[in-house]
């Protein structure tokens, strides 16, 4: 774990780079990086933004200075190299409405990849998505990777509502519209489970470094689990 | 023994655009929450300091004016910031200075000409909102904060703590900020700054740049010479406050308060947070020029800028 490398990112935050690519090892020395200062938080240091593959970290300038966080950094890059820690994280199954009806994309998606929706939806529902970043807005959890045959470009023009629940795909990337929002991402159906309630705890099923597996459901089974069909706007 | 019903101070009319804040939302970026918070945070301290409040209560960040608010009780208010005007039945009232309200007055802020576009507004006692994510400030992009995680509305009620009235005080006109229609912003060199190259820089740090229309708490996107990063894109990063963002049309995008906390364009560093008030208190057309600094001496600048303000008394009118 000894490659790494520490950049000025402000004032008072430094960004720590533990690679360059989407893959699930590099993402789980973001989060041991991240454990391994969170005692810290709330004190020296202010917040903390894991990425897919860097630590963006603030500290407070008043209590420590970036010489003293670099010195953490490089404490914990040394524990965690002669450690076994193997940061997990908890399995979580997302049930997901494939349909025409609650993905209009998904038709679209099929044709491009010159697969049947069948297939599509076998290939997403097939696999173990990690948590790579949470961000864009609150509870958009970014989870990867899709298999190369379903991964699908963003719309040339973004939706201005995508409505809440839609599951979704960009380049191969996924994720669930936590809320209602503008955006641009192929929409392959809906999930009735809420990605993001601020009035209660946990606020979010998924956090960075979980696993997540999405379960084909029909359309009874999401009425039932409080799923509502909402209208879509057309995509271009 | 029954309490108090709680008193308020109604809004008339909400201006362009008024919300409340505290001093910004910590340690909630991992869920996706950005900061938000007062862009100009030394006016909106002293909002509170001359009322006799503690830092980070609520108080109200105007942009622009046009805020129309009555009182439904005896209370005192302190108005920061942008130069505008204010007026209380009528008559006009200082800005930088507590002013005592008595129940029935109607509190009027007109309009921010050339010193400024964010005003800030305190109450004694702080206005008594519940916190979310552990602070009110309110981000309407996130539609949370505040009241209903939304801008001030007509009609709203806002209701106020219950605080003795203190000494009336100003701050002294030397120690006010002068909001200048042209700033130079010092920037901390960082991110992916080598991706840039020398001529790219050089540009950068000679250039004048102005506000485009396109200005708000998310960001102040810029126009003016192109500096182009030698990548399009990079893996989507947290972004810290004041990162310069320059995406592939090179006009450097200064992020702010209510930014989204992870992108992935190329960031040349991020503008010193001294300094983001300057930027943030100018208009479309407002000019901005940038210096280069390093952490070293931006550590300094921030230790210094804390031993002035501890240091900065009001005095009694």
């Amino acid at each position: 774990m000894s490659d790494y490398r520490i950049e000025v990112a402000g004032d008072s935050a430094l960004i720590v780079y533990l690679g360059e690519q989407t893959k699930p090892e590099i993402s789980a020395k973001v989060q041991a990086l991240a454990s391994g200062l969170a005692p810290f938080m709330g004190a020296e240091l202010v917040d903390m933004v894991p990425s897919y593959a860097s630590l963006l970290v603030i500290f407070n300038p008043l209590l420590c200075d970036h010489l003293w966080l670099r010195a953490q950094v490089r404490e914990q890059m040394q524990q965690a190299a002669s450690g076994s820690d193997k940061q997990g994280g908890k399995l979580v199954e997302l049930p997901a409405y494939y349909s025409e009806e609650s993905g209009p994309d998904l038709a679209p998606l099929a044709k491009n990849a010159g697969l049947s929706t069948e297939q599509v939806i076998a290939l997403h529902s097939g696999e173990e998505f990690r948590v790579y970043a949470i961000g864009f807005a609150p509870g958009f959890a970014y989870l990867g990777q899709v298999d190369e045959r379903i991964a699908a470009p963003r719309l040339a023009t973004p939706r201005q509502k995508v409505p809440k629940g839609a599951v979704a795909i960009a380049d191969r990337q996924t994720a669930v519209y936590p809320a209602q929002s503008p955006g641009g991402w192929n929409l392959i159906g809906l999930c009735p489970t809420p990605m993001f309630n601020p009035s209660s705890e946990p606020h979010m099923p998924v956090a960075v470094g979980d696993r997540v597996r999405f379960k084909p459901i029909g359309r009874e089974e999401f009425f039932a689990l409080g799923g509502e069909l909402p209208s879509f706007e057309v995509s271009q | 023994m029954k309490s108090e019903p709680m008193s308020s101070l109604n809004v008339i009319a909400p201006g362009i655009l008024s919300l409340l804040t505290d001093a910004g939302r910590l340690g909630q970026q991992q869920i996706g929450l950005t900061n938000g918070g007062p862009l100009d945070p030394f006016a909106f301290e002293w909002a509170n300091r001359l009322c006799h409040n503690p830092s980070n209560t609520t108080a109200i960040e105007v942009t622009i004016g046009g805020l129309v608010l009555s009182a439904a009780a005896d209370t005192q208010i302190a108005l920061t910031g942008a130069e505008l005007p204010l007026s209380v039945n009528g008559q006009a009232q200082p800005m930088w200075q507590t002013i005592n309200i008595a129940a029935g007055d109607k509190i009027q802020l007109g309009y921010a000409g050339e010193n400024g576009s964010r005003a800030y507004l305190a109450i004694a006692g702080g206005f008594a909102i519940a916190p979310q994510f552990g602070s009110t400030a309110t981000v309407v992009r996130e539609g949370i904060g505040g009241l209903d995680g939304r801008a001030l509305q007509k009609g709203d009620k806002l209701p106020i703590g219950t605080q003795t009235p203190g000494k009336l005080l100003r701050l002294p006109p030397q120690a006010r900020p002068h909001y200048a229609k042209a700033v130079n912003l010092r920037v901390v060199v960082g991110y992916q700054q080598q991706y840039f190259s020398a001529a790219a820089k050089a540009r950068f740090f000679h250039s004048e740049y102005q506000v485009s229309e396109r200005c708000d708490r998310m960001g102040y996107r810029l126009e003016g010479p192109s500096v182009s990063a030698t990548i399009d894109g990079i893996l989507s990063e947290g972004i810290c406050l004041g990162a310069i963002q320059v995406p592939a049309d090179g006009q450097p995008i200064v992020l702010l308060n209510d930014r989204q906390t992870i992108g992935g364009y190329p960031k040349l560093g991020s503008v010193l947070s001294l300094d983001i008030p300057a930027l943030a208190q100018l208009g479309p057309g407002g000019k901005v020029r940038f210096s280069e600094i390093d952490i070293d001496s931006a550590h300094h600048l921030l230790l210094l800028e804390q031993r002035r303000q501890d240091q900065l008394r009001a005095e009694e009118v």
